[in-house]
């Protein structure tokens, strides 16, 4: 049981570290998520029942998730509708892409290759950590290289201090698009992989997910504070395991599953208030250093 | 000397709830020249930092042209114009990224203008010369080269802001009240160094101040502007001539005493 939480956790980070590129770099919150997500699940398990490889069903999962960020990020920086909103509006849209994708609400992987299944040779759930190994290395090191060349450092200054980087010529509105590609891509990816591991595709996986990527990506901040940016990306594979191991827990307490996402969300809201717990109990050393206000 | 920047009916109209017309640059024709330092004075909603915004482009005008170099800026981006004018905000928190280093933040100053790749961003290669400006300014901020700009003091953030702003030369420095957030000594110290990086580097600048003596002791050009108009401008022999009392009594004709 723990094993798999960890696999699990491990497919989730990959949501977590889209997320933070969004939430954390360009600072605001992005609910196509919860679209996305869902659409890399669909565009997956549609493409390998149809006979697609799953290595290549997880490529094209990561084109639909960019296509989705890309039509966040022209509604918000083009169209001028906040972002909020325009997260939101692509999201409740990717609902009818992803049962037109399914041509149903609910598509199963039984009896069908996964990308796990490369790697028959381990036993069960160990293949899941190999292959959740593998993506995390491959994905945190290119979004680290990327992050130092010229591009990715522009698009850390836009989410860092908008007013100067356009000041220094900087195109703040591209960078903001890009970034949405990007996050949308890597969380369509996390879709795509949680699917497989679950073994179907459901046209609702997407609801919650948003709390579930912050949680992971949180519970990593409130551990370990003032990390460079490698050092974060991994405190949020941290988090993700800790949630999923919290999760299981939780559940061989006895928790009906079925009210599953009222514990996700508290969880969640009581990692947001520690900072400020914290601060008002002056409670220094607890749990790690308190963040500067 | 040849003509740098060229502002024509430069006009800013705001309309308000009321539906009533608030006109915040007035139909504003200038001209500056390269090598000129412009002070430029003026009371609270005289136009002076819409006219700032005017020519970076951060604001559209709603009437007029801005041409730099014989190029017609009007209608370019901020983006684009942020390649030829460069800019110091009042507010440190507003000149520099507070979660990059002052490494990372002057080399993303090193780039102005270009577009940005994929190449690798280098800035190993550049870090010696980046030591060597911060240890020119002598407050302290080369020690601090790999700390975050949001862990610097306001004074040091500020003159971080100005290398950044003259790193690349400009062709155009607007400073719009950079040491008015300072204590008096630190304003003073950074007052200095902007004199210095401009003569040095021949930089062409107009300069916003609320302090009637910088006013004066520096540039060599000073324009004074009311209700969204230049409604003075004194050429380098005018300016040697004003004093301190005469820009007052100026001031006080003019019913301006709000800038002091």
């Amino acid at each position: 049981m723990i094993i798999s939480a960890i696999a699990s956790g491990f497919l989730w980070a990959v949501l977590g570290i889209g997320l933070y590129l969004t939430y954390r770099i360009l600072k605001f919150p992005d609910l196509t998520t919860e679209g996305s997500f869902p659409l890399g699940a669909a565009v997956a398990v549609t493409a390998i029942v149809s006979g697609v490889p799953p290595i290549l069903s997880i490529i094209l999962a990561i084109l639909a998730g960019m296509c989705a960020g890309l039509a966040t990020g022209l509604l918000y920086t083009k169209g001028k509708v906040p972002v909020i909103l325009a997260g939101i509006l692509v999201m409740s849209g990717l609902h009818s892409v992803n049962l037109f994708i399914m041509k149903r609400p609910n598509l199963s992987l039984l009896n069908q290759n996964r990308l796990f299944d490369y790697f028959q040779g381990l036993p069960n759930y160990y293949n899941v950590v190999f292959v959740g190994i593998i993506v995390l290395v491959v994905l945190i090191g290119a979004i680290l290289a990327f992050f130092y060349t010229n591009l990715g450092q522009a698009f850390i200054a836009t989410g860092d201090n908008e007013d100067m980087a356009r000041s220094l010529g900087i195109r703040t509105d591209n960078m903001k698009i890009l970034g949405l590609v990007i996050s949308n891509g890597v969380i369509a990816l996390a879709g795509a992989l949680v699917a497989q591991n679950n073994g179907y595709a459901d046209v609702n996986g997407g609801a919650g997910v948003i709390v579930i990527g912050l949680a992971s990506l949180i519970i990593g901040e409130v551990m370990f504070k003032d990390l460079k940016l490698g050092e974060r990306l991994c405190t949020i594979v941290i988090g993700s395991v800790l949630y999923q191991l919290l999760l299981l827990f939780v559940i061989q307490l006895g928790f009906d599953t079925t009210y599953i996402r009222i514990f996700s969300s508290t969880i969640l809201a009581i990692c947001l208030m520690i900072p400020q717990i914290r601060r008002s109990l002056r409670l220094g050393t607890l749990i790690g250093k308190g963040e500067k206000a | 000397m040849s003509t740098l920047l060229k502002l024509t009916g430069l006009t800013k109209v705001i309309t308000n709830q009321a539906d009533e017309d608030n006109r915040i640059l007035d139909g504003v024709d200038f001209t500056l020249n390269e090598g000129e330092f412009v002070t430029v004075l003026g009371g609270n909603g005289a136009g002076k930092s819409t006219l700032f915004n005017s020519i970076t482009g951060s604001i559209e005008t709603t009437d007029g042209s801005v041409v730099l170099k014989d190029k017609d800026l009007t209608k370019w981006k901020e983006e684009k114009r942020a390649g030829l004018i460069s800019r110091v905000f009042q507010d440190p928190k507003m000149g520099t990224a507070p979660r990059m280093t002052v490494a990372e933040n002057l080399l993303l100053a090193k780039l102005r203008g270009e577009s940005k790749t994929l190449k690798s961003r280098s800035l190993k290669k550049n870090k010696a010369a980046f030591e060597e400006m911060c240890a020119s300014i002598g407050n302290g901020l080369e020690k601090q080269i790999d700390a975050p700009a949001g862990q610097l003091s306001g004074g040091q953030r500020q003159s971080l802001s100005l290398l950044m702003a003259t790193l690349t030369r400009p062709d155009l420095l607007l400073l719009d009240e950079h040491t008015a957030a300072l204590d008096p000594k630190t304003s003073k110290k950074l007052m200095e160094l902007t004199d210095q990086i401009i003569k040095e580097k021949q930089l062409t600048c107009m300069m916003i101040t609320h302090q009637m003596e910088d006013a004066l002791v520096y540039g060599n050009r000073l324009i004074v502007m009311k209700d969204g108009k230049i409604t003075l401008d004194l050429d380098q022999k005018a300016k040697e001539q004003m004093t301190m009392k005469d820009l007052l009594r100026l001031f006080e004709e003019e019913n301006l005493t709000e800038v002091l």
